[in-house]
């Protein structure tokens, strides 16, 4: 089933009287379940792909499908609608709030949800035991490593149970060790939940963990492979 | 809407000292409007007192033809009797003291110079005529059976180089429109720290007065203190006989209580003026809080958090820093109040035309302009809490993850 599908999509942005183009007319369809990885270099347009993917921006022209809903020319606050709930996010950045703990962190999404209170602690316990975090649960972010912040943010990602997962260089700020463990946790929680993830990166040892890699060069997609699945212990 | 606070509480947290002296930008600004406000209060309700207390009364009994501002002296403007009625109005519970009064125009003359000065005849030993006694600052006060003894206010003695025992001309207008003079003595100098009063009024025994002005067994009014200020209608109403006109203290002050509402008037806008500026501080404070949490207000967006939310969540920081400076605000403002209305604020001599106010106000607090002031603040704390709300609320996502570091 597709969870989601690019027709067309170009985006460009306008600084002053320069246009620079992100997207020269992508087309590409993510199937549920697949752990694809999006390749290039730096100004190759991952990053504004994965945002059109996750209705944080919207395309010049061409249309975004998630799950068979065309979100091209939703307004700002159905674009939150369709976020919350099918699409979590993994930033490069450790993005997590610096005043909530790790609990509540993973809690956000499901009060925004509006899950009731013993739903909410049995789904965030039971997350936060599975990216193995159970003892670092009331750590504010500023007392945990950024491995284990970038685990929480998995966690948190996972919280509603979405179709579709995007992470933006997930591992881009951790060192090798804990880098291999996030992308470790991923692919596992992709084979245990068959939750879709698709993630940004340039780093040759992630991209080892994909099953399939789209390479974008310039706007394009230049490549487009399936490959096959490695065991964990062939990685790093 | 509990994790909302939550949250805001600790997001304020981040800054202590910032979130601090926001919040007491507010409180000294809510402080000093309560001081304010109570001193306000404090002046106006002390004229008021103070004019009851010296000047008016609770009410007075008049004949229909007498005209205040003529200070007539002619017997058909005068009450006829004037002890018997008061005698008779003085029986009634709800009235404290009852006690005839003669006024006239005059001039005291000593050596070359003169001055204009109202003259009250009075029955020294009436309790109504107490504050007089009490302001005795030297020599005697009068006794009712004198007939040479006049009784002065200090600035007029001062005026005039007069002290106790000095010799004055008073001149005065008399009942059948002549005026006489005779000499006297001064007996005794007063204050009632009401410099509008002491400055002009001199007191004679009421016998005497009538002598004087020929008005014989006539007054210009019965002056009537009740127990309660509250009773003054009724006891008003159980007056009117159609004789006599009865006028009740709000319609003798009526400057006094325009004057406070008018001083009340200004004081709304003092407020707005006041906690407007302080708004500023609020907006100051969350607006930097909007640009350093721009990555912040990026993530919330990103996991589904709607605008109006993120704009609640500004909205419930503003209103804690309200509460905050609210309550310090509160502290601050009672302690103020509650030092000067111990020792009082010395304003020295204010003189305005038909009030008489002391020499010193006693601020007082009134529960409501506590809570108007408090509910003002809070609206304006949380309006000005409105803009940077809606500049969170209003940032594209995508432009806000891009924007933090």
């Amino acid at each position: 089933m597709e969870v989601t599908k690019i027709e067309n999509v170009t985006r460009v942005f306008k600084t002053g009287k320069i246009e620079t183009q992100a997207l020269r007319g992508v087309n590409l369809t993510i199937e549920s379940g697949e752990f694809t990885a999006l390749v290039g270099p730096s100004g190759s347009g991952k990053t504004t792909l994965l945002q059109m993917i996750g209705c944080l921006d919207q395309p010049t022209s061409g249309k975004v499908y998630i799950n068979g809903k065309d979100v091209s020319r939703l307004n700002r606050n159905q674009r939150a609608d369709m976020r919350r709930g099918t699409i979590g996010f993994i930033f490069q950045f450790f993005a997590l709030i610096p005043t909530l703990s790790a609990y509540e962190n993973v809690e956000m999404p499901l009060l925004l949800v509006g899950k009731g209170a013993a739903e909410r602690r049995e789904r965030v316990t039971r997350l936060l035991e599975s990216v193995g975090l159970s003892d670092r649960a009331h750590h504010r972010p500023d007392q945990l490593s950024g491995g284990e912040q970038q685990r929480v943010a998995i966690a948190r990602a996972l919280a509603t149970t979405p179709t579709l997962i995007l992470a933006d260089e997930p591992t881009a700020n951790l060192d090798t060790t804990n880098g291999q463990q996030v992308m470790e946790t991923m692919t596992r929680l992709n084979q245990e939940t068959g939750v879709t993830f698709v993630f940004a990166t340039h780093d040759p040892r992630v991209i080892q963990y994909a099953r399939r890699v789209v390479t974008l060069r310039d706007g394009f997609i230049a490549e487009n492979s399936k490959a096959e699945m490695a065991s964990p212990g062939e990685h790093g | 809407m509990i994790q909302l606070f939550k949250i805001a509480f600790r997001d304020l947290g981040r800054n202590r000292r910032r979130s601090f002296f926001s919040s007491l930008a507010l409180a000294m600004g809510l402080s000093l409007l309560l001081l304010m406000a109570a001193f306000i209060h404090g002046e106006m309700n002390g004229a008021l007192e103070s004019t009851i207390r010296l000047q008016s009364g609770h009410m007075q009994i008049r004949a229909q033809t007498y005209d205040e501002s003529k200070t007539s002296l002619k017997w058909e403007d005068l009450v006829e009797n004037p002890q018997e009625v008061a005698t008779q109005i003085a029986a009634l519970a709800p009235v404290k003291a009852a006690t005839p009064r003669l006024f006239a125009s005059g001039i005291v003359a000593v050596r070359d110079e003169t001055a204009g000065v109202r003259i009250y005849g009075i029955d020294p030993l009436s309790e109504a005529n107490a504050p007089y006694r009490e302001g005795l600052v030297s020599g005697d006060y009068l006794t009712a059976e004198d007939r040479e003894g006049i009784y002065i206010g200090q600035p007029l003695a001062e005026k005039l180089g007069l002290k106790v025992g000095d010799q004055i001309n008073l001149s005065a207008n008399t009942a059948n429109g002549d005026v006489d003079e005779q000499p006297f003595t001064i007996r005794g100098i007063y204050t009632t720290n009401t410099y509008g009063f002491d400055s002009s009024t001199v007191f004679l025994p009421l016998a005497k007065a009538q002598t004087l002005t020929q008005a014989e067994n006539h007054a210009s009014t019965i002056f009537v203190l009740l127990k309660e200020r509250e009773q003054t209608e009724s006891v008003a109403n159980a007056l009117q006989t159609g004789k006599y006109k009865v006028i009740t203290w709000a319609k003798m002050n009526e400057l006094v209580i325009q004057y406070e509402e008018l001083a009340n008037a200004y004081m709304v806008l003092l407020y707005l003026i006041v906690l407007g500026i302080t708004a500023t501080v609020i907006v100051n404070t969350l607006v930097m809080a909007v640009f350093e949490r721009t990555r912040e207000i990026g993530i919330l967006a990103s996991i589904g958090m709607k605008g109006r939310r993120i704009m609640a969540m500004f909205l419930a920081e503003s209103s804690l820093l309200a509460v905050g400076g609210i309550l310090m605000g509160l502290i601050l403002g009672i302690l103020m109040v509650g030092y000067f209305a111990k020792t009082g604020f010395f304003i020295g001599n204010m003189g305005i035309t038909g009030m008489l106010i002391g020499n010193t106000v006693y601020p007082e607090l009134t529960l409501n302009d506590t809570v108007r002031l408090t509910i003002i603040a809070f609206i304006i704390t949380l309006l000005a809490g409105l803009y940077p709300a809606v500049l969170a609320a209003r940032m594209e996502p995508v432009e806000a993850l891009r924007g933090g570091k």
